[in-house]
C-alpha cells in the first residue's frame, strides 16, 4: 500500500525516529531484542539517514545523543567524507573533531581504532586523529593504557609521536630502557612487582596475574590509581575479597549510574545505607539540575517497574535505573510531584523488577491529580488489555483535555529493533528515547518533535542552535576563540577555510 | 488403572481470573490470578536427571508387570497440612524416590506408582503423566469376546505396547522466549498458553510462589503437535478493542472503561479461546482422595471435529475449586485413534457392529485402524485381505 505523504513530513519522522534511536540504543541486548537484531536495526537507520538526510546527520551529533550512536556517527561521516557538500565541509569537521574530544578516551581511541579495521583512510580522517592525539594531556599515560588501540592509530595514519613513544608502541618493553617515567615504568612492571603500582589500573591487573600477586594484596595497594568508574564497578569484587575496602566517594558519581548502583545492592543493603544512598542521589540530582537547569510545575511520574525493567545481562536494571534516576531528578526540578509506579513501592529506594506492566491504572491515577506534565518512564510493553493505554490517551487528549492543559511525554530507554525506534504508547503520546535520566532535560525539549506539532524547519533550527553550543564550548575548553565564520554559519554560506580547523584538510 | 468410575462434569474457572495477555511472537500466554489463596495446598518440584523412567503402575516396582515408559524430567510433590507445608516448600533435601540403574552410558529411573502417598500429607504425582496413562489405558485391555480377526497377542494382551508421542517443550525456542519474557504478576497461579491462538495447555495451581517456581520448568513439560505447528505463523495480532468516545465525560468514566476491557477480555478469552476446554463437558474419574481435596484425571469428548484436551486437576472437596489444573492438546492423529478404539470398544469389538455404527464397511474399518497405528490388533492375513479387497474397490 503506497501512501502520499509530504516530504517534509517524512523527513521529520525520519529524523525524529533517528534522534530516538540514537538516545536510547546501544546495540547491546535488550529484555526483549537480541543484540544483533539490536545491531542490525540501528545500523540500518545509520545508513539511511547518512543517505538521505546527510547534514542533519552530521548535526545530529549535537543532540545530546548517546556515546554509542556519536561514535557510530563519527565513523559513518569520515568513511564517506567525498560526498559532504562543500558547503557543510568545515561544519561536519568541527563537529567531529569536537565530538571525538567530547567522548570519553576508551570510546574515542575506539573510534580511530575502528577507522582502521574498516578501512576508512583519507586525508581528513588522518587529521582528526592527529588533532584528536595533539589534544590529549597526557600521551605517555594513553601510550599505556591504550597501547593497542594507539598503536592502530598511529600506523594507520602515519603519524609521529616522537622521541621514545614511537619505540614504546611498536618494540614494547623488550627493546630498550625509557626516560620517560611512565613508560619506563611499564617496562620494569614486567619484571618486577613493585613497579605496576605505579600503573593504570587495567594495565596493571594483567601483570599482577603475571605476577602472581594475591587479589587482596593487589586491590589494596593499586587503590591510589583507580579512577572513579573502576571504584565503582569494583565494589563487589572487592566486597567478595577478604580484607580490602575500596572507598568510593557517591558524591561525584553521576545521576543514572549512582541509581544504577544502588539498585545492584541487595534490599538488605540498601536498607541499612539508605540515608547515605538517598543523600548522594539527591546530590547528584542538584548537580545535574546545576547542569542543565530544569524548572518545571505540577509533575506527575508514572514510572514502570516491571519485570522487562530488570534489561539483559548487558544493561542491567537500566530501565528501572533511569525510572529510579528520572523519579529524583523529577521531584527536585518540579514545584509539586507524584511518582505512580506500575507495581506498588513504598520506599523508591527499594524498588525491584517484579511482576506484570499495567500502565493504564497508574497513568490514570496520574491524571486524575490533575498535573501539567505526565512523565511515564517505561519500555512500552503494556500488559494491560491490548490497545488501553493507546485509546486512554487518545481519549483523554481528544475528549477529556483537548487544549492540552497537562501535557504526557514518554520516554522510553528500551529501543525496539523491531521498530526501529523505542515502543510508543499510542499516537497521541510523543514518545523519545533516553539513556540516562540526565538526558531527560534534553529529551524534553526534543519531545515537541516527537509529537509531529512542530515543522521540520522548526527541527532544523533548534539541531543548528545545538550545533553552535556545541563548537563554542569545545572552543572554549580548548581556550581557543570559536570561529565565528562556522557559528554564525548558515547552510547556505561557504565558510572561509580556517587553520585552525582539521576540516579544511578535505581531501581532494 | 479403572480407579474410580468416570464421571461427566465441567471445568469452570470459579474464584480465578484471566488478566489481559502476554504476546510473544505467535505464543500468546494469559496469566490465571487467584484472588483468595488458602495457603494449605502446596507444590514444589522434584528433578530427576534420568534419561528415561519406568513407572510401575501395578504390583512391586521390579517385579513383572503393568509398566509406563517415558522421559520424565520430574515429579511434583503435593502437600496439604500447614506444617507439611512449610517443611517441603523450603527444602533443599533430596528424598529418595525410586531406584535408579544404570544401563550402559544411560540411567534409568524406576518409580513406584504414578502417584504416591510420601508421608501423611504429602503426596508424589508425576505432573501430566498420570493424566497421559489414564488416556493410554482407554481400551487397554482389548477385545473381550475372541472376534476371529484379532490376532493373537491382541487377544492375550490387548493394546500393549501403546505407544503415543508429544513434544517436550524445549523443542521450539520461540516457547522458551515467550516463557523468559513473560511478566508474573503477583496473584499469579496459573497460565493458559496460546499457540497461533489455539488452546495448547492450561496449567494452574494453588499458590502464587509455587508457580513463580515452577514457570520455567514448563519448558521441561512435554507438550502437544501444537507446539510445532504452525511455525510460519509469524505473530498474532494484539486483538485490541476501542473506547467509545461518546461515552466518556470524566476520568472516572475513562476508569470505567479501561475496567470494561479488562472484563471484555478476560470474557472473551474464556467463553471463545479456551471454549474448547472450559465449559465443554469432560469424563473425569478419581484418582486420589488427598484430605479435602480429590485428584483427578480427564479427557473430553475425543470428536474428532473438536478440538480435544487431557489432563488433570487437583479440586477442593467443598466447593469444587480449581487448585491445580494442567492439560495436554491431543493432536488429530492421537484424538483420531481414540475415537476409533472407543466406537470399537462401545460396539463389543465386533468389527461388522463398529462398521455400521461408523457408518462404513468392515474392510473400510480395518484399513483405518491399520492407518491409525492398530494394524499389530489384527491377523496380517485378515488384514491383507482386507487393504486389498479396499483398494481394488
Amino acid at each position: 500500500m503506497a501512501i502520499a505523504l509530504p516530504a517534509e513530513q517524512v523527513a521529520r519522522e525520519d529524523l525524529v525516529m533517528f534522534v530516538n534511536a540514537c538516545f536510547s540504543c546501544t546495540g547491546q541486548r535488550e529484555f526483549y531484542n537480541d543484540a544483533r537484531g539490536q545491531a542490525v536495526s540501528i545500523e540500518f537507520l545509520h545508513e539511511y539517514i547518512l543517505g538521505n538526510y546527510r547534514r542533519l546527520y552530521a548535526r545530529t551529533l549535537a543532540a545530546g545523543i548517546n556515546h554509542f550512536n556519536r561514535a557510530q556517527i563519527v565513523l559513518n561521516l569520515l568513511a564517506t567524507g567525498r560526498d559532504t557538500p562543500s558547503a557543510d565541509r568545515a561544519e561536519e569537521g568541527a563537529l567531529i573533531a569536537a565530538t571525538l574530544r567530547a567522548l570519553p578516551p576508551p570510546r574515542a581511541y575506539r573510534v580511530l581504532e575502528l577507522l582502521r579495521s574498516r578501512r576508512i583512510n583519507n586525508r581528513r580522517s588522518r587529521a582528526i586523529a592527529r588533532e584528536y592525539l595533539a589534544g590529549r594531556p597526557d600521551l605517555d599515560f594513553d601510550a599505556v593504557k591504550y597501547r593497542s588501540k594507539l598503536r592502530s592509530a598511529v600506523v594507520h595514519g602515519h603519524l609521529k609521536l616522537g622521541d621514545e613513544r614511537g619505540p614504546f608502541l611498536f618494540h614494547g618493553w623488550r627493546k630498550r630502557v625509557y626516560t620517560r617515567p611512565l613508560l619506563e615504568k611499564f617496562r620494569q612492571a614486567h619484571y618486577t612487582q613493585e613497579a605496576l603500582f605505579e600503573l593504570p589500573f587495567t594495565i596493571a591487573e594483567g601483570l599482577a596475574y603475571k605476577h602472581g600477586i594475591p587479589r587482596a594484596v593487589f586491590l589494596e595497594r593499586i587503590e591510589p590509581r583507580l579512577t572513579q568508574a573502576e571504584r565503582m564497578r569494583l565494589q563487589g569484587s572487592a566486597a567478595r575479597t577478604k580484607g580490602v575496602e575500596l572507598s568510593v566517594d557517591l558524591s561525584r558519581v553521576p545521576l543514572t549510574k549512582l541509581a544504577l548502583y544502588a539498585l545492584s545492592l541487595a534490599p538488605a543493603a540498601r536498607l541499612e545505607r539508605r540515608e547515605e544512598l538517598h543523600a548522594a542521589l539527591s546530590q547528584a540530582t542538584a548537580r545535574t539540575l546545576g547542569r542543565a537547569p530544569l524548572a518545571l510545575g505540577r509533575v506527575a511520574a508514572v514510572l514502570d517497574n516491571s519485570y522487562s525493567s530488570s534489561g539483559s545481562n548487558e544493561k542491567r536494571r537500566r530501565p528501572l535505573g533511569v525510572a529510579l534516576a528520572a523519579h529524583y531528578l523529577l521531584s527536585a526540578a518540579a514545584r509539586e510531584y507524584r511518582a505512580f509506579w506500575t507495581s506498588r513501592v513504598e520506599d523508591p529506594l527499594l524498588v525491584g523488577a517484579r511482576g506484570q506492566t499495567d500502565l493504564s491504572a497508574p497513568l490514570l491515577d496520574a491524571l486524575e491529580w490533575a498535573p501539567d506534565l505526565v512523565v511515564v518512564v517505561s519500555d512500552g510493553y503494556d500488559n494491560g488489555p491490548p490497545n488501553a493505554v493507546a485509546e486512554l490517551t487518545r481519549i483523554f487528549r481528544t475528549k477529556l483535555d483537548p487544549g492540552r492543559r497537562t501535557s504526557i511525554i514518554h520516554a522510553n530507554p528500551v529501543f525496539d529493533s523491531e521498530l526501529f525506534t523505542p515502543r510508543a504508547l499510542g499516537a497521541c503520546v510523543p514518545t523519545v528515547g533516553v539513556r540516562d535520566a540526565e538526558d531527560l532535560p534534553t529529551v524534553l525539549g526534543f519531545a515537541r518533535f516527537a509529537e509531529g506539532a512542530a515543522p521540520l524547519s522548526e527541527l532544523e533550527h533548534y539541531l543548528a542552535a545545538r550545533v553552535r553550543q556545541m563548537i563554542e564550548r569545545d572552543a572554549r575548553k580548548r581556550g581557543v576563540t570559536a570561529p565565528l565564520s562556522l557559528v554564525g554559519a548558515s547552510a547556505s554560506e561557504v565558510p572561509p577555510e580556517d587553520e585552525e580547523l582539521p576540516a579544511v584538510e578535505e581531501e581532494a | 488403572m479403572g480407579r474410580g468410575s468416570a464421571v461427566t462434569k465441567r471445568i469452570g474457572l470459579q474464584g480465578l481470573r484471566l488478566a489481559p495477555a502476554q504476546v510473544y511472537g505467535n505464543f500468546r500466554l494469559v496469566p490465571v490470578l487467584r484472588d483468595t489463596v488458602r495457603g494449605d495446598l502446596r507444590f514444589a518440584r522434584r528433578t530427576y536427571p534420568d534419561d528415561l523412567a519406568v513407572v510401575a503402575l501395578e504390583g512391586e516396582p521390579m517385579a513383572p508387570g503393568l509398566k509406563y515408559v517415558s522421559y520424565i524430567p520430574h515429579g511434583m510433590v503435593m502437600s496439604w497440612d500447614k506444617q507439611q507445608v512449610e517443611a517441603v516448600v523450603e527444602t533443599r533435601l533430596v528424598k529418595p524416590d525410586g531406584k535408579q540403574l544404570k544401563v550402559g552410558p544411560f540411567s534409568l529411573r524406576v518409580l513406584h506408582r504414578m502417584v504416591r502417598r510420601e508421608d501423611r500429607h504429602q503426596l508424589r504425582l508425576l505432573p501430566l503423566h498420570l493424566a497421559m496413562e489414564g488416556f493410554l489405558a482407554l481400551q487397554f485391555g482389548g477385545p473381550e469376546i475372541a472376534w476371529q480377526e484379532y490376532s493373537r497377542e491382541a487377544l492375550s494382551t490387548g493394546l500393549s505396547p501403546r505407544v503415543e508421542q508429544s513434544v517436550p517443550g524445549w523443542a521450539n525456542a520461540a516457547f522458551a522466549e515467550a516463557l523468559r519474557v513473560f511478566e508474573i504478576h503477583e496473584q499469579q497461579v496459573g497460565v493458559l498458553i496460546f499457540r497461533a491462538d489455539l488452546l495448547m495447555s492450561a496449567f494452574i495451581l494453588a499458590h502464587p510462589d509455587d508457580y513463580r517456581a515452577l514457570h520455567r520448568p514448563m519448558l521441561e513439560d512435554f507438550y502437544g503437535e501444537l507446539l510445532l505447528q504452525y511455525g510460519f505463523l509469524e505473530e498474532v495480532s494484539p486483538l485490541g478493542s476501542s473506547i467509545e468516545p461518546g461515552r466518556v465525560s470524566s476520568l472516572g468514566d475513562l476508569r470505567a472503561e479501561v475496567a470494561r476491557l479488562h472484563q471484555d477480555w478476560a470474557a472473551f478469552v474464556q467463553s471463545c479461546m479456551a471454549g474448547g476446554l472450559m465449559g465443554v463437558e469432560v469424563s473425569a474419574s478419581r484418582v486420589y482422595e488427598a484430605g479435602p481435596f480429590t485428584l483427578e484425571r480427564f479427557v473430553t469428548g475425543l470428536q474428532p471435529s473438536e478440538e480435544n484436551h487431557l489432563g488433570e486437576m487437583i479440586l477442593r472437596e467443598e466447593d469444587g475449586t480449581i487448585e491445580y489444573l494442567k492439560t495436554y492438546r491431543l493432536s488429530a492423529a492421537q484424538t483420531r485413534r481414540a475415537y476409533l478404539l472407543k466406537q470399537v470398544s462401545a460396539a463389543g469389538w465386533n468389527l461388522e457392529d463398529a462398521a455400521r455404527n461408523l457408518r462404513t464397511s468392515r474392510d473400510e474399518l480395518m484399513v483405518r485402524m491399520r492407518n491409525a497405528g492398530f494394524g499389530y490388533l489384527l491377523k496380517p492375513e485378515v488384514l491383507s485381505q482386507a487393504v486389498s479387497r479396499h483398494t481394488r474397490r
